[in-house]
């Protein structure tokens, strides 16, 4: 046995404080449960429009339906067969249903507007106020100033490209860097925070005939109900879409070190080239 | 928990071959394990609440629901839930043309009334074109006509100890009768309107004819059609399961439908 080079100690920085920690695992669930339960509420009338009305007899920019033997999906023009998954699908117990999102995917599993509309108007409650919360600590907690602020260097568009090639040949940042969060992650983790999430919660909002009384400037500035209707829908896969690429980011850069340092808050540098025995 | 963690071989039977439906059907049961457990439905059903209370903090009592241009009504107004009530009575009541046809107005009142179509046509009128939204994401904009149901109620003297309209309606559903109810706010409010016309004809028998409740600031299922009858109450106590509504006491919608 040949002796190895003593290992060196891996260098440990405190990178996520307790808020973060503890609004991304609330944040887990709540949207979670509203993803859900939105699809459920979803099945409710599978059809999106834009303006201020839009019901059976008005044209759908986007519909999940089925035909006697087939699922689809049609957005514009464009249709696709879904049949299995959208329009038409086999439950656990192998009937043919005809809702457009499948019983795994929605809270409840069978068929209730009802109770997916109490799962999603109570979570929203714990998502906008967690939000809110999040933003003032993000605001004036330094989290802003300290972790998510771009510098100047990182607008230039040379450095911008450099970090998405970086992504894309799935180099990521080693040693000191990897303490930081690169331009693509403070992009993409502002525009969830103070993008995405707010206009999840207003174009919902925004469809409370009761809140329409409350504040009509809401309503215009989404063109309409059915409009703010459909923005919520497209942001929620948008979210979706941000959870895939965090998730694939994650397993990616080290699962364990990355989840355990949003439990724990304590993250391991990867060791830089140099370093690397 | 035997009921949850099944072999599984045996899930996958259940599941007549589905392997992905089958891997998950135990964490979906578990789910509406959590669904149906009486604990979690009461948390949940603390957001209503949540929202009435602060809808009606941050709303003034007359604050309008936004009021439209005919430029802007839906081509074809859809009609939801009861579109031609059960039952020889109503039957011979619109082949009458609802000539006969009354509503009572009872309950906490120190004048009961019993109103004729033509009683209520004769009362001041409010148009108002608006947004109807239905509970399950569709909306349809349509014209009104009708009386304020703040008019019909001052002319019955609403007395101190009312606290909530019971609409008392036509038709069936299954087994038992279609009802709703609203706060005194909502129904004093100038947009609330006892409608017997859409889009300046007489109200369709789909859409509830001759009378139907218009409660802008609310969705769909809370508009009781058909009615028959009003009645101010101190309490939902008692009237049918207690929710105040149809569907509430079925299904659990929202009794305050602002949301």
């Amino acid at each position: 046995m040949t002796d190895l080079p003593p290992a060196m100690p891996p260098v440990r920085v405190y990178r996520h404080r307790l808020p973060t920690r503890l609004w991304h695992w609330l944040n887990a669930l709540t949207l979670l449960v509203l993803l859900m339960s939105g699809l459920m509420i979803f099945n409710a009338h599978p059809r999106l429009y834009w303006g201020q009305y839009g019901a059976n007899h008005d044209r759908a920019w986007l519909e999940i339906g089925s035909t006697r033997d087939a699922g689809y999906l049609r957005v514009g023009s464009w249709k696709v067969d879904t049949t299995g998954v959208l329009g038409r699908w086999t439950d656990g117990e192998g009937a043919t249903q005809r809702w457009a999102f499948p019983g795994w995917a929605t809270i409840p599993t069978r068929y209730s507007l009802a109770d997916g509309r109490r799962w999603h108007l109570s979570f929203a409650w714990l998502l906008a106020i967690a939000l809110t919360l999040y933003m003032l600590w993000t605001a004036f907690g330094g989290h802003l100033a300290k972790d998510l602020h771009v510098r100047r260097g990182e607008w230039a568009p040379r450095h911008i490209w450099r970090d998405i090639k970086d992504h894309a040949r799935l180099r990521f940042p080693t040693g000191e860097a990897a303490a930081r969060y690169n331009i693509l992650q403070k992009l993409s983790y502002i525009g969830v925070i103070f993008v995405v999430l707010p206009l999840m919660i207003f174009t919902g909002l925004a469809m409370s005939p009761g809140f329409n009384a409350t504040a009509p400037w809401l309503i215009d500035l989404f063109s309409g109900r059915q409009s703010a209707r459909s923005i919520h829908f497209i942001a929620a896969w948008a979210l979706v879409a941000f959870f895939l690429v965090h998730i694939a980011m994650v397993l990616l850069a080290g699962p364990v070190n990355e989840v355990r340092s949003m439990i724990t808050g304590w993250f391991r540098l990867p060791p830089a080239k140099g370093e690397r025995a | 928990m035997s009921g949850i963690v099944l072999p599984r071989r045996q899930l996958i039977a259940r599941a007549g071959g589905l392997v992905a439906a089958a891997g998950a059907l135990p964490l979906l049961s578990g789910c509406d394990a959590i669904n149906e457990a009486p604990a979690v439905r009461k948390i949940l059903s603390m957001g209503e609440e949540m929202h009435r209370a602060s809808q009606r903090a941050l709303t003034d009592r007359d604050a309008l629901a936004r009021e439209f241009t005919r430029a802007d009504l839906s081509p074809v107004f859809r009609p939801n839930g009861t579109r031609l009530p059960e039952g020889e009575a109503y039957a011979t009541h619109a082949a009458r043309g609802f000539a006969d046809w009354r509503v009572a107005v009872t309950g906490l009142l120190a004048r009961p009334l019993s109103l004729s179509m033509a009683d209520i046509r004769a009362m001041p009128q409010r148009s108002q074109i608006t947004r109807h939204d239905c509970v399950e994401g569709w909306s349809a904009i349509g014209e009104w006509t009708g009386v304020q149901l703040s008019r019909v109620l001052a002319a019955a003297g609403l007395k101190d100890s009312a606290r909530y309209i019971v609409f008392r309606c036509a038709d069936r559903i299954g087994d038992a009768d279609y009802y709703e109810s609203c706060d005194l706010v909502d129904a004093l409010h100038p947009q609330t309107i006892l409608a017997w016309a859409l889009n300046r004809q007489l109200l369709p028998i789909a859409n509830g004819a001759p009378l139907r409740l218009r409660i802008e600031r609310q969705l769909g299922y809370k508009h009781a059609k058909y009615l028959t009858g009003l009645e101010a109450v101190a309490s939902l106590d008692g009237i049918g399961a207690g929710k105040g509504g149809y569907w509430e006491d079925r299904v659990d919608y929202e009794w305050y439908a602002g949301i």
